[in-house]
């Protein structure tokens, strides 16, 4: 058991996973990532590169991907906002890469550094385009770790940007915790490339879960990799069939992810008054919960662990049985909008956001309880 | 010679996207050539490059090829060579894709002296998005942006990249293909950040816009100066008298610096690096 602080489980998990490359630049509060890598990657046999701004520091480790590496980086907001692109990039051209995101107020440099999730959203819509997108929400210290490998495993199964995202609560708690590394066989591995190496390889031919069988660069197949629409052996095209395919490609091979981690689900069995809440706020929710059941109120609470993507139909079947859903957020209500959308309209749904940059308490919760609890005891 | 150029390219990628006159496929064939003399082919060479017309020719070499962001080239090739540092990694750029969006990460990449070349295609111009006032624009200049004339002093990108570390700066022309070829050949040859500019031409827009005529007329343009221009070159191309052409001026041609210092690779002490290629 030791006590350590979400930002270091990160870079270990990120270790543990077998990180070589990181490209990074300073923001709080996700600098002491970079900071513990700067001293243990390069010992780890990788290598740590302080980049010149943001937009460098995710191409850096695009193309570190390239070159056969486990990348990543990690930022906040404002960082995170000048990773856009990239992360577009990186989704279309199938580079796996991790990002982190240590969420702080926005917009802008906001207020720096205090707790937010206002970033949701950004990293469903941040990138334009159709983009597919995939990230993850750790909710304690070592859950940081094992869902930071867990995100290497899935950017390389499935080629694709996967960001992990907390807010500063997460990142600079401490915590009693007893990491369990990875054993080999957890570790996930890219697919291996088919055909024989020479030119015109065919690296974006996809697999049977519509992921492209890409090899790195300098192993003799000799392949194109942009940023443009394009055929399995990475040309360009502007075939409006093959856009269209590969959009539906991109979204499709995503679809397993929030079955590989599956939300928690507490006292949630025969709850009318569910809480939804993901990250820091699920900690008090989690209380609020016992609160209320040691009050006799029905209440449970559904945790997602991947924000994106959402099994729609997941959701409906996990929140069948309520009657009243809370979501609460660290924003001013960014993912109470997937509930709603994937929830009947019998199930009422609130909103329950705060911004300013302060935790939300169990007692806020139980005061929106409160407000709320008639009907749900009424009907239960 | 050990291949062919034709033998590099990219045969199922024509035609290729560049516009009749332009000067891009000269340069182009003149890397294809110095790489062609250097390899039998290309799988350890990857070929990384930004937004832009120049950045567009990546696609057409046989070899490990990335067409990245617009003015982001430098970044990704700074992560493959790092990752990779066995390999030869040439970045392809234009002046407004390495100059103007890319211009941090081009004084950062010759500040930390990583074992790159970098080729900047400078046309003066924002060729692909129609002929803009670019950083590299000289003052007067008449371009879809700035239809009274350029009022904004331009970047000289041999003195910016020198200034900010680069241990090899040249210049070439697509005038000049022999001379080119020279220089290129020492840039691959050189250990550290390679800068090399090429002065190349886009006869759609910016030859057009201001009347320098189209293909081999604007080519010319670039090889008028009454001051001698060659810098550390085997041999000097004569050159015409200057004339006529108001906004053009030729600029020195050849290696302009090199020193000798660590890459960055050396540096950081990189297993994969070696201190001496062939």
């Amino acid at each position: 058991m030791e006590l350590i602080q979400g930002n270091e489980a990160c870079a270990r998990g990120a270790l543990a996973a077998g990180l070589k490359f990181f490209g990074g630049y300073p923001i709080s509060p996700s600098s002491e990532i970079a900071e513990i890598l700067s001293s243990r990657l390069p010992r780890a046999g990788g290598v740590f590169v302080q980049m010149e701004d943001e937009m460098a520091s995710l191409g850096s480790v695009i193309g570190a991907s390239l070159g056969g590496l486990r990348a990543m980086t990690a930022t906040s907001g404002p960082g995170f906002t000048l990773m856009q692109e990239h992360l577009g990039y990186a989704s279309l051209a199938e580079i796996p890469c991790v990002v982190i995101d240590v969420m702080r107020v926005g917009p802008s440099t906001g207020v720096p550094t205090a707790p937010s999730q206002g970033d949701v959203m950004q990293a469903r819509w941040g990138s334009h385009g159709d983009r597919a997108a995939l990230a993850l929400a750790p909710a304690s210290v070592a859950e940081v770790y094992d869902l930071t490998v867990q995100a290497f495993n899935i950017a390389d199964r499935l080629r694709a940007p996967v960001v992990v995202m907390f807010d500063e609560v997460i990142g600079h708690m401490r915590e009693g915790v007893e990491l369990v590394p990875p054993r080999p066989e957890d570790i996930w591995r890219r697919p291996d490339p088919v055909g024989p190496p020479g030119s015109g390889h065919r690296a974006y031919a996809p697999n049977e879960e519509g992921v492209a069988q890409m090899p790195r660069f300098g192993d003799g197949y000799r392949f194109h990799v942009t940023g443009l629409f394009h055929d399995e052996r990475g040309y360009p095209s502007t075939n409006a069939e093959l856009v269209r395919q590969t959009l539906e490609r991109l979204e499709r091979k995503l679809a397993p992810v929030p079955f590989w981690l599956p939300p928690e689900k507490y006292r949630l069995g025969d709850a009318s008054f569910v809480f939804v809440a993901y990250g820091a706020v699920s900690r008090v929710a989690r209380e609020a919960v016992d609160r209320l059941r040691e009050e006799g109120v029905a209440a449970g609470l559904y945790r997602p662990r991947v924000l994106w993507p959402v099994a729609d139909a997941q959701l409906r079947e996990d929140l069948a049985g309520a009657e009243t859903v809370v979501v609460a957020e660290l924003n001013r209500g960014q993912w109470v909008d997937v509930v709603a959308r994937a929830l009947p309209r019998s199930i009422r749904i609130v909103s329950h956001g705060k911004s300013g940059g302060e935790p939300v308490t169990t007692d806020e919760l139980l005061a929106a309880a409160a407000d709320l609890q008639p009907r749900s005891v009424k009907s239960s | 010679m050990t291949t062919t150029a034709k033998a590099l390219l990219r045969r199922e990628m024509m035609p290729h996207i560049l516009c009749p006159g332009c000067g891009h496929g000269i340069v182009m064939n003149t890397m294809l050539r110095v790489l062609a003399r250097r390899y039998d082919n290309l799988n350890n060479v990857a070929l990384v490059a930004g937004i832009g017309c120049s950045s567009r020719i990546v696609g057409y070499i046989d070899a490990n090829t990335l067409h990245t962001t617009h003015g982001r080239a430098l970044t990704f090739a700074s992560g493959l060579k790092l990752a990779r540092p066995e390999l030869k990694v040439i970045v392809v750029t234009g002046d407004g894709d390495g100059l103007g969006i890319g211009g941090n990460h081009l004084i950062h990449a010759a500040r930390r002296n990583i074992d790159l070349t970098c080729i900047l295609f400078n046309n003066e111009t924002y060729g692909m998005t129609g002929g803009q006032l670019a950083p590299t624009t000289v003052r007067e200049a008449f371009t879809t942006t700035s239809p009274a004339g350029n009022t904004e002093p331009h970047f000289d990108a041999a003195a910016l990249a020198t200034a900010a570390g680069a241990s090899f700066v040249g210049r070439g022309q697509a005038f000049r293909p022999d001379a080119l070829e020279e220089v290129l050949e020492r840039a691959l040859d050189h250990r550290g950040f390679s800068f090399v500019e090429v002065m190349t031409d886009c006869t759609e827009y910016f030859g057009r816009k201001n009347s320098l005529g189209g293909g081999s007329d604007l080519l010319f343009t670039q090889s008028r100066s009454d001051e001698e221009v060659s810098r550390d070159l085997s041999e000097w191309p004569s050159l015409r008298p200057g004339e006529g052409w108001q906004v053009r001026e030729t600029q020195p041609i050849g290696v302009l610096s090199e020193d000798s210092r660590p890459a960055f690779e050396e540096s950081l002490g990189l297993p994969g690096y070696k201190r001496k290629e062939t």
